[in-house]
C-alpha cells in the first residue's frame, strides 16, 4: 500500500503486544450491580433524576446534561437503584455513581434491537444533533468531549473535513480494530450521519498499517458509499492523538491553544462513531461499549461488549482473575491509561482497556542522571524539550516554563517511555502545566 | 496488593546500561584493529586505561560523592577506551594513568559525573598528556600487521604530519614516496594513535551505532562533510596534495573523533539542529587548526572547543514546534 502517512515530529514504535487482534467481540453478560458515575465527560456532571428503589430498564435516563457542556446518562441494565451517592471511581476520587442491582434484562420501547443495518439517513442536521444529545453521546476515545457540541460548527467557522480515528496506537487495545472489521459498513454509515449535519461530503476513516483486515473491510465498503473513504497510516505512537492525526491526514496543524475546528477539522473515535450510528438509526442510547481486557499478567485476554457501570473485578475474573504476577491494574492503554487500585471502579463510556500487568513491563526503575542523550526533545511530537522542562521544575525556575511552551504537551508519554535514564519526564511536564495553570 | 504508578506503564528496553554497552561494542572493530597492527603494546595501553579509569570513579563515588557506585552505568570504560584511542602504542603506563586521573577526577567528576561535565572526559585527558609530554605523544611506532611482541623501536610518521611540511614545491614523487596509499589507511596500516588508525574498523563501527539507535547520522555526516568540503575546494584551487580532502579524511583522528566523541551525548547538543550547527563548526575549526596551526592535528581541539559552546547552542537553538508553522 503506497501514500501511507504520518505526522513529522518525534514519536515511538513501541512493542504492539496486540494479544487479542483475532478474538471477536465476545459479550460480557451482566454483573449482579453497577455502579453508574454521573460524569463521564468533560463539564458539569448530570443532574440526577432517579432515587432509591426506582425501577429502571436498559435505556432509562438516569441523570440529565447540566449546562451546555455536559452529558446525559442512561441505564446500562433493568432492575432497582438501590443507592444514590459517592463512590471511589477508577480514578480514586470519590464520584456520585447510582448503583443499580441488576434483574432480568428489559429494554426501553424506543430502543430498535433489530439486526439489521439501516441505511437511509432520513434526518436534518438538527435532528441528528438532537439524538446525540438524547443518547448522551461522548467521545469515547478518552476525551469525553459530548459529541453534538462537538458536531455543532460554531458561527463563522468552516469545517471542510471529518476525520474517523481508527488509529489505535496504544500497546494492547484491540477493540476499534476489532470493532471496525465487526461493524464496518455501521461506521461508514456513522461516518455519513456526522457528514450530513456538518453539510460536508469528506469523511476519511484513518486506520494504522498494522490492521490490514481493517484497512481491506473498510476499503471494499467505502466504494460504495461517496464521500468516505480510508487514510492508511503508519503504525507510530501517538499518530492517534488527535493534532498527529490531522497533521497526518489533513497535513494541517492546530494551533497552540485552538481547536481541530478552527483548521477546519473534526476528530471522531471509531468507538464513538458507531454509538453515532446506533443513537441515529436505532434510537440507542449510549450504555456499552467495546474494549479489550489484556495485558501481560492477563491469562484469558480478549475484546468484550461492556455495559456501562459493570465493575471491573467482573471483567477480569471472566479473563482469568488477578495472577500471582499482576501488579498494576490500568484503565486505558499502557502509556496514557491510569493504574487502579479499587477493582470495584466501574467501566465508563471512556474506558477502552482494562489492562493486568506484571513489573516486568509495568516495573519502574530507579532514576538515574539525565546523561543529556536528547532523545526525548527527538521523540516529543510536539517539539517540545521535556529534559528542559524537568530540569526548569527541578530548579524552580517556574517563571521560564512558558517559554518552553509546556502547556501544548499532550501527555502521551513519549518522553519517560524513551529516557534512558528513567527520568520522570511525563510526571515533570504534568507538575509544569499545574503550575503554570495555578498561576494564570 | 496492587501498585499505583503515574503513565506510561511501560518503557523502551533500552537504559543508560544497554546504551553504553553498545557504544563498547561499536568500539570493537577498533580495539581489534588497533591489536592487529601495534599487537600486545596497544592491548597495554588499552588495559591500563581503562583499568584506572574505573578505579579512579570508584574512588571518587566511595570516598568522595558517597554515593552509589557510578561505574556500573559503564561510562567509565568508554572514557578509559577513548583515551587509549587516543595515544601512541608506546606510551609509558604511568603517564597513561595520569591521563585517566585528568580525564575522570578532573573532566568529569569535578562536575559531577555522567550528564554533567562539560568538555569530553577523554579528549581532556589527551591534550593533558600532549602538553606536559609532547615528546611521549608524538612518537608513532610503526603498524606491524600481526606481529603481536612488537619490541621494534622504528617509528613512522603520521599522514597528517607529512603534509604539514609538504607545500607547492615539493615535487610529486618525493610526496608519493612519502604518503601512505588511500588503501593503508582505509584498512589502518599506517602511524598514529592506536584507535584512529583504521577507517573500516572506525566506520563499523559507525555502522552498529545507527542501526542500534544509539546515535543519529547527523554529527558524523555534518562534521565529516564539513572537512570534505573545505578542504576539496582549497584542493580543487591549488591541486596540491596537502590538501587532498580523502587523505584529510581517512588519516588523523577525525573519524575517530566525528563518529565516538563529537557524538558524546554529554558534551554534544541536545537538538538535531544543535548538533548540525556543532558539527559543522567542529569542521571548520579541525581545517583552520590542521592547515594553519603548529600542530599537524586539529579534532581533540576543535571538539573541545565546541563543548564550551554547547550551552550556548543548547540555549538559542531549539527544533519546531508542532502548530508554530509560520
Amino acid at each position: 500500500m503506497n501514500n501511507i502517512k504520518t505526522f513529522s515530529i518525534g514519536g515511538i514504535h513501541p512493542n504492539k503486544y496486540k494479544l487479542t487482534t483475532s478474538s471477536p467481540i465476545i459479550e460480557a453478560g451482566l454483573p449482579e450491580v453497577v455502579y453508574i458515575p454521573v460524569k463521564q465527560h468533560i463539564g458539569a456532571p448530570a443532574k440526577i433524576l432517579v432515587q432509591k428503589g426506582d425501577r429502571v430498564k436498559v435505556g432509562t435516563l438516569l441523570a440529565d446534561a447540566d449546562g451546555i457542556v455536559s452529558s446525559d446518562v442512561h441505564s446500562s441494565v433493568s432492575g432497582e437503584v438501590l443507592k444514590v451517592e459517592a463512590i471511589e471511581g477508577g480514578s480514586g476520587y470519590l464520584e456520585n455513581m447510582i448503583t443499580i442491582k441488576v434483574e432480568g434484562d428489559e429494554y426501553e420501547p424506543f430502543i430498535d434491537l433489530s439486526k439489521d443495518i439501516s441505511r437511509d439517513i432520513s434526518y436534518t442536521a438538527e435532528q441528528i444533533i438532537q439524538k446525540l444529545r438524547e443518547a448522551g453521546i461522548v467521545g469515547m476515545g478518552g476525551a469525553g468531549y459530548p459529541t453534538p457540541i462537538k458536531t455543532s460548527i460554531p458561527e463563522g467557522k468552516k469545517v471542510d473535513c471529518l476525520i474517523v480515528n481508527g488509529i489505535e496506537c496504544e500497546p494492547f487495545l484491540t477493540a476499534d480494530d476489532r470493532l471496525m472489521v465487526e461493524k464496518a459498513e455501521q461506521i461508514v454509515i456513522g461516518a455519513k450521519i456526522i457528514n450530513k449535519a456538518l453539510g460536508i461530503q469528506n469523511a476519511i476513516i484513518a486506520i494504522d498499517e498494522n490492521k490490514p483486515q481493517a484497512i481491506e473491510t473498510l476499503t471494499k465498503i467505502t466504494k460504495t458509499y461517496v464521500g468516505v473513504n480510508v487514510g492508511v497510516c503508519a503504525t507510530k505512537y501517538p499518530q492517534g492523538g488527535e493534532k498527529q492525526l490531522i497533521a497526518a491526514i489533513a497535513k494541517r496543524e492546530v494551533p497552540s491553544g485552538k481547536l481541530p475546528v478552527d483548521v477546519g477539522c473534526i476528530v471522531q473515535n471509531v468507538g464513538t462513531v458507531f454509538a453515532i450510528y446506533e443513537a441515529v438509526m436505532k434510537n440507542k442510547p449510549l450504555y456499552e461499549r467495546i474494549l479489550t481486557v489484556s495485558g501481560d499478567a492477563c491469562k484469558h485476554p480478549a475484546n468484550y461488549r461492556v455495559r456501562v457501570g459493570t465493575p471491573i473485578s467482573y471483567l477480569i475474573e471472566k479473563s482469568g482473575g488477578l495472577t500471582e504476577a499482576t501488579t498494576q491494574v490500568i484503565l486505558g492503554g499502557p502509556m496514557m491509561g491510569n493504574s487502579v487500585s479499587n477493582l470495584n471502579a466501574p467501566v465508563t463510556k471512556l474506558t477502552s482497556g482494562i489492562l493486568m500487568l506484571s513489573d516486568n513491563l509495568a516495573g519502574k526503575e530507579t532514576e538515574m542522571d539525565c546523561i543529556r542523550c536528547g532523545k526525548c526533545a527527538q521523540v516529543c511530537p510536539i517539539g517540545l524539550e521535556p529534559f528542559l522542562i524537568a530540569r526548569l521544575m527541578r530548579n524552580n525556575q517556574t517563571e521560564n516554563l512558558r517559554e518552553a511552551h509546556v502547556l501544548d504537551c499532550i501527555e502521551c508519554g513519549c518522553c519517560a517511555y524513551t529516557c534512558p535514564a528513567r527520568v520522570p519526564l511525563l510526571d515533570y511536564c504534568k507538575l509544569a502545566k499545574t503550575e503554570l495553570k495555578k498561576k494564570k | 496488593m496492587l501498585k499505583i504508578s503515574t503513565s506510561p506503564h511501560m518503557q523502551s528496553p533500552v537504559d543508560t546500561h544497554r546504551i553504553m554497552l553498545d557504544v563498547i561494542i561499536a568500539m570493537l572493530p577498533a580495539i581489534i584493529a588497533a591489536v592487529l597492527f601495534f599487537g600486545l603494546n596497544a592491548l597495554v595501553v588499552m588495559t591500563s586505561s581503562v583499568a584506572a579509569c574505573v578505579f579512579f570513579e570508584y574512588l571518587v563515588c566511595k570516598f568522595w560523592f558517597k554515593t552509589r557506585n557510578t561505574t556500573r552505568d559503564l561510562s567509565a570504560i568508554i572514557t578509559g577506551l577513548l583515551l587509549a584511542f587516543n595515544l601512541p602504542s608506546s606510551m609509558p603506563v604511568g603517564m597513561i594513568i595520569l591521563g585517566s586521573f585528568m580525564a575522570i577526577v578532573v573532566a568529569k567528576m569535578c562536575y559531577g559525573g555522567l550528564g554533567k561535565n562539560i568538555f569530553n572526559p577523554a579528549l581532556i585527558g589527551r591534550v593533558f598528556l600532549f602538553i606536559s609530554f609532547p615528546v611521549q605523544m608524538t612518537q608513532w611506532p610503526k603498524p606491524e600487521f600481526l606481529k603481536f611482541l612488537n619490541t621494534d623501536t622504528q617509528t613512522a610518521a603520521t599522514t597528517l604530519g607529512i603534509i604539514k611540511h609538504l607545500d607547492a614545491s615539493t615535487s610529486a614523487t618525493a610526496i608519493s614516496g612519502k604518503l601512505p596509499s588511500y588503501y593503508d589507511m582505509f584498512m589502518g596500516n599506517i602511524g598514529g594513535c592506536i584507535g584512529e588508525i583504521s577507517a573500516l574498523a572506525l566506520l563499523l563501527g559507525f555502522v552498529y551505532l545507527l542501526w542500534r539507535k544509539v546515535i543519529t547520522w547527523h554529527i558524523p555526516v555534518y562534521y565529516v562533510g564539513t572537512v570534505f568540503i573545505i578542504t576539496g575546494i582549497f584542493w580543487l584551487i591549488t591541486g596540491e596534495t596537502r590538501y587532498d580532502p580523502l587523505t584529510h579524511i581517512l588519516s588523523g583522528g577525525l573519524l575517530l573523533g566525528a563518529i565516538f566523541m563529537a557524538t558524546d551525548y554529554t558534551t554534544s547538543p541536545m537538538t538535531i539542529k544543535g548538533q548540525i550547527l556543532f558539527a559543522v563548526f567542529c569542521g571548520i575549526l579541525t581545517v583552520i587548526i590542521r592547515l594553519y596551526s603548529a600542530y599537524p592535528e586539529g579534532v581533540s581541539f576543535a571538539i573541545l572547543i565546541m563543548n564550551a559552546f554547547v550551552p550556548l547552542i543548547d540555549k538559542y537553538i531549539h527544533g519546531r514546534i508542532y502548530g508554530q508553522r509560520s
